[in-house]
């Protein structure tokens, strides 16, 4: 019984057809439903770039966009995406951010920076969406869940504010 | 100071891209999933198992002792660590049996099914009980009793303190992970995994299977930090999935998730140092009598070395005729510790730097200027009588931390008022690059570059890039050295079967040490393509068609001058050292004694900055990494089990935790470093919780001597002086 | 191994599935608390009941000059709406608190009711606003006051049947002064030590609707009502705050020793923040 209707609605047990979009690419697939985000992407479709650091939304590492939304894959359930657009890092249209990471020396060991620009792609377009200033203390906050071990955060904020002028 | 050109990280647009393969990103067909059933004791006698009859076995393979081909060991200094415990259990979490499965749901039921009958006993928890001693050595300098004993009591002062410091997690972002192979057709064992020191994990391979370390076959996958963690632990890793691939035929991916990380793998020893010092009425140094302990935890691993550099870092960074130095590293039953930036240092720097304020408050005078006026200076000798003789940047950095700062004149434990109290705080530091002693002479480190057939030049070792830069690094000293274009230098791939031992990337050894061997191989190598007004790369492309020899190998020989004696512990422990100067600015509420740290400045003498951007970045990452170990991170354990063992409870400093970092990058060039450098990489991890807590005695009038200074500590001492604020 | 999912996309199939359920089955909003749970295997329901898609319960609108609050509303919702600004203060700074932008993105104000965390950091702010929980069923539907709701460790007045359907957040008093303080393991994305939420106002020289709630200092958020019973009525003066912050600290918390703190830091730290807290409305209110 992978599908049928029940009086609360679907019942979702065994797995589901899950169709969603992931950076630009329509997806269809049969998962449990509440199988994590996370694993839909890094096992199911190979997109290895989003990482697992705590698997309970501690660290961001795992950040990807829902919707334009930024959240933890690691704590969010196949069956919430259905017919979701995902953008993950392999997405086009961070290059201007990957760009300030490299000359701005954002990335050191690089295992949370794949969830730390697709989050400065979220704070930017959130700056723009408010009218608010992307200033250095706006970009402390939107990173703060974010964890990253390396770099002290200056020279990813420096990056982060660098992607702003670009 | 020119600074140099600002290269990209070879590694960079794989890294930004998420394209960077990290263990957990292998794709292997067919891969099984290795898991480990621990012992959920500290302490006791193994009896046996119970397997669940409801679980099908066969699915699954087993691993146990038996199945080890080699020696149940890890291979590390002392061989006491089993690989595998067979009977006597000495930490919780010991490794008792490894399973491996066709997929993680069916390696998580196994795991599940099978529970080890253990029969208790009380555990040694307390390193002061601990009578089992793993190593302990003595420093001696002049004659620290009989300078005590002349003391005239009118014109100097004995001062004593006593230090902690609590354990320590390195929390690299990427948990801990391998995937091994069955052996080949040849009977070669590959791993391929996240580490910071290969040939390690080959020489614990060929131990653990009796095999030709040639037979172990060792890559470095992309690797999510280290810190010292990934120093000793991928060697039990790794061993661990090789034995499971071997047993089952299948390669075997073995990736902690975060919790089992948190729960055994080792971090920073717990520490207790003891000061006596007696000092002049000018505020001279005139003896010290150091007492450090450390505890080791449950098996030797890398204890004695931490205990080797704790002790030649306990007198701090100052000269003094007379001082005994004792250490020593116990055993008790907590979870091995290990390796973790600083190694020892940042313990003791924080001990000898808390004693410094300490002395400052005796004698009414400015922390600072009690530094400069007993800061070693070149010509001085330290604890070790090591004579320092160059690249000694200790007035560097402390006119430009002063200069920048103007500490020396800030009215240090002033009262202050107000519910949020700011404090600053002072701390003055040095760090030795390299391998303790007579280390890099054991090690003979190698290096070699080779021309591709395009006239590329590819370097070649074995230390491994987990973010502090060492293939950029790499990169900028060969093509300088080469005169080739930083492009037209390639990094090679880490792999034990084609990367000559440059030795373990650890000890702020890399820029130094390999990068010296570095840039004499390239330097050779450019010697033979000869000169030209064509490009290198043009040049060396000719010399490899004309059938040149196009590969140099160079072994590292330590400078010539340097003498270490190890069984007295006299002699130049390293071959130079990096200074250093922290002032940290905090604010600490007294509602809630939370402490906010809002700006650090540093000065920092490396010799030479090969990346400035670079090396800031490892300077502020050390920073951070001191600064939650001064008052936020927390690891406290019950009956030797870590309670902090999720990401949410065991905590790091996020982006707003983090204060202002002002790096001043000082250059005081040593002459057997590659262009003058020195290495970087502890030396930030030493200062900036000293300095943090000295901003806390600042801010609050109380004296910090036990890391980390969380609220609850704070909020005791201050009530301690504060019995009017006492209602409940 | 698996749990069932029923995924409703209406009140009315969500309140079909709970009688389809066992009483060992879980509600899901936005995962931030349950998949953790779940995942690390603390948490094995027979059935999980998928709220996500019930976009009904997502909603802030004004009633009654105060505001009532879809329980299916996000911390982020809270945050970027200008009315929940204007009449939820202090809720809006609380759930700006909860937990980094990620976090804010999914929390759910129902989600954070219904696992009624002693470490919650909205429960606090819901007794300090003296907010109403709508529960429903097919029964019917019933509103409580937080109070009533919100019944110990992790326990709720919630029937199985029931859903919380919405918060209600009472319109603001003229010349009330509200005040929240946060004391967590660090800047963001923490969990809470302890959790203060003081409301009142100064009423011709004497204190009036006084009304705090607490968290992380008992198996519960909870009012401090020693400490509204001590200030209501009094003369805003020095000797009176300390004396009914001194009272409330004893009385009002059952503080434990844990992972991240000791009952005598948060005894003592529940006083001296109430101490500045209410100083400082005071100053706000003359």
């Amino acid at each position: 019984m992978a599908r049928a209707a029940s009086r609360g609605g679907v019942l979702l047990s065994g797995e589901i057809d899950l169709s969603c979009n992931v950076n630009g690419v329509a997806r269809k697939l049969r998962v449990p439903p509440l199988r994590r985000l996370l694993d839909v992407l890094r096992i199911d479709l190979g997109l290895t770039g989003s990482k697992e650091g705590c698997g309970e939304g501690e660290c961001g590492a795992c950040t990807v966009l829902v919707d334009g939304v930024a959240l933890n894959s690691c704590i969010v359930p196949a069956c919430q995406v259905e017919g979701s657009e995902i953008t993950t890092i392999e997405s086009k249209g961070l290059e201007d951010i990957q760009q300030a990471f490299l000359d701005h020396g954002g990335a050191q060991c690089g295992i949370c920076t794949p969830g730390m620009i697709v989050m400065t792609r979220a704070w930017l377009e959130a700056c723009e969406r408010n009218r608010a200033t992307p200033d250095l203390e706006s970009a402390r906050k939107a990173l703060a869940g974010n964890l990253c071990r390396c770099t002290g955060y200056a020279k990813i904020l420096a990056s982060a504010l660098a992607a702003v002028k670009r | 100071m020119e600074r140099a050109v600002t290269l990209q990280r070879p590694e960079g647009p794989d890294k930004v891209t998420g394209r960077a393969l990290f263990a957990s990103d292998l794709k292997v067909e067919g891969a099984w999933f290795g898991g480990t059933v621990r012992s959920d004791v500290a302490r006791g006698e193994l009896l046996g198992f119970d397997f669940d009859p409801r679980f099908d076995f066969s699915r699954v393979t087993i691993a146990e002792p038996d199945d080890i081909p080699g020696r149940n060991l890890v291979a590390m200094i002392v061989d006491d660590q089993p690989l595998l415990c067979a009977r006597d259990i000495e930490h919780w979490g010991e490794p008792l049996l490894l399973v491996a499965a066709p997929d993680a749901e069916l390696l998580r039921s196994a795991l599940a099914s099978i529970k080890p009958r253990i029969e208790a006993s009380e555990p040694q928890l307390d390193m002061e009980a601990s009578e089992r001693v793993f190593k302990q050595l003595e420093i001696i300098k002049g004659d620290v009793d009989a300078a005590f004993a002349s003391a005239d009591g009118s014109s100097t002062r004995v001062i004593e303190g006593e230090y902690r410091t609590d354990t320590q997690e390195q929390m690299y972002i990427e948990p801990q992970g391998f995937i091994a192979f069955p052996p080949d057709s040849q009977g070669t064992t590959l791993v391929h995994g996240s580490m910071q020191c290969p040939y390690y994990v080959q020489k614990s391979l060929a131990r653990v299977f009796g095999i030709d370390p040639g037979r172990a076959r060792v890559i470095q996958a992309a690797t999510g930090g280290g810190f010292g963690g990934k120093e000793d632990y991928p060697s039990v890793l790794a061993c661990h999935a090789a034995l499971l691939a071997r047993k089952s035929g299948h390669p075997v991916r073995m990736i902690y998730d975060r919790h089992e990380d948190l729960a055994v793998t080792p971090k920073r020893h717990p520490s207790r140092v003891r000061h006596r010092t007696l000092v002049g009425r000018d505020g001279t140094l005139l003896a010290m009598d150091i007492d450090v302990l450390l505890d080791g935890g449950a098996y030797t691993t890398l204890s004695p070395v931490v205990l080797s550099r704790a002790c030649i870092h306990a007198a701090g960074a100052y000269r003094c005729d007379n001082v005994r130095i004792r250490g020593r590293v116990v055993a008790t039953n907590h979870v091995p510790y290990g390796a973790f930036r600083g190694f020892g240092a940042p313990q003791v720097c924080f001990a000898v730097e808390r004693q410094m304020d300490r002395i400052a408050v005796s004698f009414g005078m400015n922390p600072a200027l009690l530094r400069q006026r007993n800061m070693l200076r070149v010509g001085d000798s330290t604890a070790t009588s090591q004579v320092l003789r160059q690249s000694v940047g200790s007035e560097e950095v402390m006119r430009e931390i002063l200069g920048r700062t103007s500490f020396d004149v800030y009215p240090w434990r002033a009262p202050k008022t107000g519910r949020i109290r700011r404090g600053v705080g002072f701390s003055f530091f040095f760090h030795g690059a390299g391998f303790t002693g007579s280390g890099e002479q054991m090690l003979q480190a190698r290096v070699a570059v080779e021309l591709d057939r395009e006239g590329r030049a590819i370097v070649q070792s074995a230390s491994t890039e987990f973010g502090q830069g060492t293939l950029t690094m790499f990169r900028a000293i060969a093509a300088r050295a080469l005169g080739a274009s930083p492009e037209d230098v390639l990094i090679g791939d880490c792999d034990t079967s084609a990367v000559p031992n440059s030795g373990p990337t650890v000890a702020s050894r890399t820029c130094m040490i390999v990068g010296s061997c570095l840039a004499k191989a390239c330097g050779e190598l450019a010697a033979r393509v000869g000169p030209g007004t064509a490009p290198f790369r043009e040049r060396a492309r000719a010399f490899v068609a004309r059938d040149g020899d196009p590969r140099v190998e160079i072994t590292y020989a330590s400078p010539p001058d340097l003498h270490w004696d190890d069984a007295t512990y006299r002699g130049d422990a390293y071959p130079a050292y990096g200074w250093a100067a922290d002032v940290a600015e905090v604010e600490v509420s007294l509602d809630s004694f939370e402490v906010r740290v809002t700006r650090m400045v540093t000065a920092v003498d490396v010799g030479k900055a090969i990346q400035p951007q670079m090396v800031e970045g490892q300077i502020e990452g050390g920073s951070l990494q001191a600064i939650g170990f001064a008052h936020l991170e927390v690891v406290t354990s019950q009956d030797g089990r870590f309670l902090q063992d999720r990401m949410a409870t065991c905590i790091i400093p996020t982006s707003l935790d983090t204060p202002e970092f002002e790096v001043a990058l000082i250059e005081v060039p040593f002459e057997h470093g590659p262009y003058g450098a020195k290495g970087v990489g502890e030396l930030p991890m030493d200062g900036g919780a000293p300095a943090v807590a000295s901003a806390i005695e600042d801010a609050l009038g109380i004296h910090v001597d036990h890391l980390p200074a969380t609220p609850e500590r704070l909020m005791e001492l201050w009530l301690a002086q504060h019995p009017e604020e006492v209602f409940f | 191994m698996n749990p069932t999912v029923i995924g409703p996309r209406t009140l009315e199939e969500a309140l079909r599935a709970l009688q389809d359920v066992t009483p060992d089955s879980r509600l899901l909003a936005g995962g931030t608390d349950l998949m953790v749970e779940i995942e690390s295997g603390r948490t094995r329901p027979d059935a999980v009941i998928d709220l996500w898609r019930v976009k009904e319960l997502r909603y802030l609108r004004d009633e009654q000059g105060g505001l009532r609050i879809g329980a299916l509303s996000t911390c982020r919702d809270l945050l970027d709406s200008a009315l929940a600004r204007e009449r939820a203060d202090l809720l809006v700074l609380a759930a700006d608190q909860v937990g980094a932008e990620q976090i804010k993105n999914r929390a759910t104000l129902g989600g954070n009711l219904g696992t009624a965390s002693p470490a919650s950091d909205l429960g606090p702010v819901l007794f300090a606003l003296d907010a109403r929980v709508r529960l429903v069923s097919l029964r019917g539907a019933r509103e409580l006051s937080i109070d009533e709701f919100w019944t110990g460790y992790r326990a709720t007045a919630r029937a199985s049947d029931e859903l919380i359907e919405s918060v209600f957040v009472p319109a603001r008093t003229p010349g009330e002064r509200r005040g929240f303080r946060k004391v967590g393991t660090r800047a963001a994305q923490s969990i809470s030590k302890l959790v203060v939420a003081i409301v009142l106002r100064i009423d011709h020289g004497t204190l009036r609707g006084v009304r705090a709630g607490a968290g992380s200092i008992a198996d519960k958020s909870l009012r401090l009502a020693t400490l509204e019973r001590e200030l209501e009525g009094q003369r805003p003066d020095a000797a009176t705050v300390e004396r009914a912050t001194r009272a409330s600290a004893l009385a009002d918390a059952r503080a434990i020793d844990d992972v991240r703190s000791s009952a005598a830091y948060r005894r003592r730290t529940l006083q001296r923040v109430m101490h500045t807290l209410i100083h400082e409305l005071i100053e706000g209110a003359r």
